[in-house]
């Protein structure tokens, strides 16, 4: 079997759809460890990509005012135990481009893997991106993945990015984002992570409202069980007239996991404002019984809570729930 | 037999009783208005019946269908047949209506249950049951919850709390459906024209229920202020001490 063909059996199996590959009108690349194995580009979004001694470089730019209607597709991943895939990234939206991006990243056999991401990412004046991060890994938590982010947004611009790592093992986790906003841009960033073992998460985002009336969000999501640990800072700086920011960070601890929240708030303009709130704690307890008495058992309860707060919707394949007996009411009487 | 039987139940909270030696019992199929003035104990005698955490009675016993379930958890409760409707329904982030109703159990007709309580499944199914919802959407959902379970006992903590005057009849209505369909209620309610729909009703005061019948009696005994204990004294008493 080729690297290109595990490599979509891995897409297949977590729901992924690899006809897209076929389909000219979207624009994809993939790559496995420091391998190149696919890729096209579209009328209006060019891609250049190169192989580099552990990893891939890529360039990525979508011409002014083309607005992308399929999804650019990325799906990275190293499909030994063992491995290194550092990617460099450079991604440009010119003025009033818009373009979606979904990330798959794969890693279900790492005992030993490090996969580096250092991007650069610039979204024209009045141009929208969305960039959807999923990670899939696996059971033996033998995975680092640290992701950097510097992104600049022009005016009007709009960003949204949503990482989520909520399937397998974490490994070791370090996210480092910077995302600095012009006027009435609007940011925001969305990170989902599921701690288990001796999982280690580190966080870290900072949003800068530079300009009058940008507008962000950060919001971190975060359960761990066993001995896992997490770390979150977020900061945002309020930098002008009517900027708005806000952070709102949850985290869930099971048995002996430590989870910590760090919110900076800087605000150097009176007429900015920055809010934030963090919740930490076990699962809510009111919740809990709310779902128990609907017949969860506790188990259930703490999976569909945490499924929810994680983004997943799992509810049918995971709750098994005792048949009503259909002589109930008749016993009753 | 009544379905379920509340034998003597004594409940403290640090301070004082909250509930003394209280008797209760609810027939199968019956609707059962409890009424009584804020802070009289009605939601504490609702968590002791459920079996939430921190509420052991401190004395006396609670049976369903004949079996002693004080030593069961929540959940089992539960799943004997028993539910309950919050006053005040918690909110989940990230779950949707439309599995906060069905919860895995494929026969649930999620639509059904929302049309019942006024909302229409359109809208609504696709929800989340998280902090954008209105207080008195989140308590409609809270009730076309429990009709999904079809439970065979159920407690309604004050269904209409919340809920706008054009309203309540269909919330009446949807009291009514469980008793059609075979189920118990207890039904907690500050509302008289809402006690109308019960089968009996009791009057809680002072721990204990003061008064037990039909209904009117009981609405009359419960607004004229003549608890036979207490003899209008304690209904607004905070009894501290
Ligand atoms: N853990 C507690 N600690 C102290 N007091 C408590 C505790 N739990 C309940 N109480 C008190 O017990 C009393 C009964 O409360 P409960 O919620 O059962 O009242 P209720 O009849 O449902 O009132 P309402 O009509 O306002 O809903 C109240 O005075 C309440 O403050
Ligand atoms: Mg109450």
């Amino acid at each position: 079997m080729t690297e290109l063909d595990s490599l979509l059996q891995v897409l297949d199996a977590r729901g992924g759809d690899r006809t897209i590959l076929a389909d000219t009108q979207t624009a994809h690349m993939m790559a496995s460890g420091h391998k190149l194995l696919s890729q096209r580009q579209v009328p209006g979004l060019e891609l250049v990509a190169a192989e580099t001694p552990d990893g891939i470089t890529a360039r990525i730019r979508v011409a002014r005012d083309v607005q992308l209607t399929h999804p650019l597709h990325l799906c990275f991943g190293v499909l030994p135990a063992v491995g290194r895939q550092h990617i460099e990234m450079s991604l440009v939206l010119e003025q009033g481009a818009a373009l979606d991006i979904v990330a798959h990243c794969f890693f279900p056999n790492a005992e030993q893997v490090e996969h580096v991401m250092d991007a650069r990412i610039e979204v024209g004046a009045d141009a929208r991106l969305t960039y959807t991060e999923g990670h899939y890994h696996g059971p033996w938590g033998g995975v680092t993945v640290v992701p950097k982010a510097i992104v600049k947004l022009g005016k009007r611009a709009v960003y949204f990015s949503d990482f989520s790592l909520t399937t397998g093992r974490v490994g070791k986790l370090d996210i480092d984002y910077e995302v600095e906003a012009d006027e009435e841009a609007v940011v925001e960033l969305t990170a989902r992570v599921f701690g288990h073992g001796t999982d280690a998460i580190r966080i870290r985002e900072k949003l800068v409202l530079a300009g009058r009336a940008a507008r962000g969000l950060i919001k971190t999501r975060v359960a761990l069980e066993h001995d896992a640990t997490a770390e979150i800072i977020g900061i945002t700086e309020g930098n002008a007239e009517r900027a708005r920011g806000h952070m709102d960070c949850m985290e869930i601890v099971k048995d002996r996991a430590v989870a910590s929240a760090e919110p900076i708030v800087k605000v150097t303009h009176p007429q900015a404002k920055v809010t934030h709130e963090a919740a930490i704690g076990s699962v809510d307890h009111h919740q809990m019984e709310t779902l128990m008495a609907h017949g969860l058992s506790p188990e259930q309860a703490v999976d569909l809570i945490v499924g929810g707060l994680l983004g997943r919707q799992e509810t049918e394949s995971v709750i098994k729930f005792p048949a009503r007996p259909a002589n109930a009411a008749s016993q009753a009487r | 037999m009544a379905l379920l039987e509340v034998d003597h139940l004594s409940f403290r909270v640090p301070a004082r009783p909250v509930l003394d030696r209280l008797d209760l019992a609810i027939e199968a199929g019956e609707v059962h208005a409890l009424v009584g003035t804020n802070g009289t104990g009605k939601s504490t005698l609702a968590y002791l019946i459920m079996g939430c955490e921190g509420y052991r009675p401190d004395q006396g016993e609670i049976r369903f269908d004949g079996r002693r379930i004080g030593d069961l958890p929540l959940h089992e409760r539960a799943r004997l047949g028993i539910s309950l409707a919050w006053q005040e329904p918690a909110r989940f982030e990230g779950l949707s209506v439309r599995n906060y109703l069905t919860l895995g159990r494929g026969e649930v007709d999620a639509a059904d249950c929302l049309q019942r309580v006024g909302l229409s499944p359109a809208d609504y199914l696709t929800r989340m049951v998280d902090k954008t919802l209105s207080g008195g959407e989140r308590k409609r959902i809270e009730l076309a919850s429990v009709l999904a379970l079809a439970p065979r006992l159920v407690i309604l903590d004050e269904p209409t709390a919340g809920i706008d005057l054009l309203s309540i009849r269909e919330i009446i209505n949807v009291i009514s459906t469980f008793k059609t369909r075979g189920g118990a209620v207890l039904l907690i309610t500050h509302r008289e024209e809402v006690t109308r729909v019960a089968d009996r009703a009791s009057q809680l005061c002072g721990g204990r229920i003061v008064c037990s019948g039909d209904p009117e009696t009981v609405a009359a005994s419960y607004q004229g202020r003549a608890c036979r204990r207490c003899n209008g004294e304690e209904c607004d008493d905070d009894r501290a001490g």
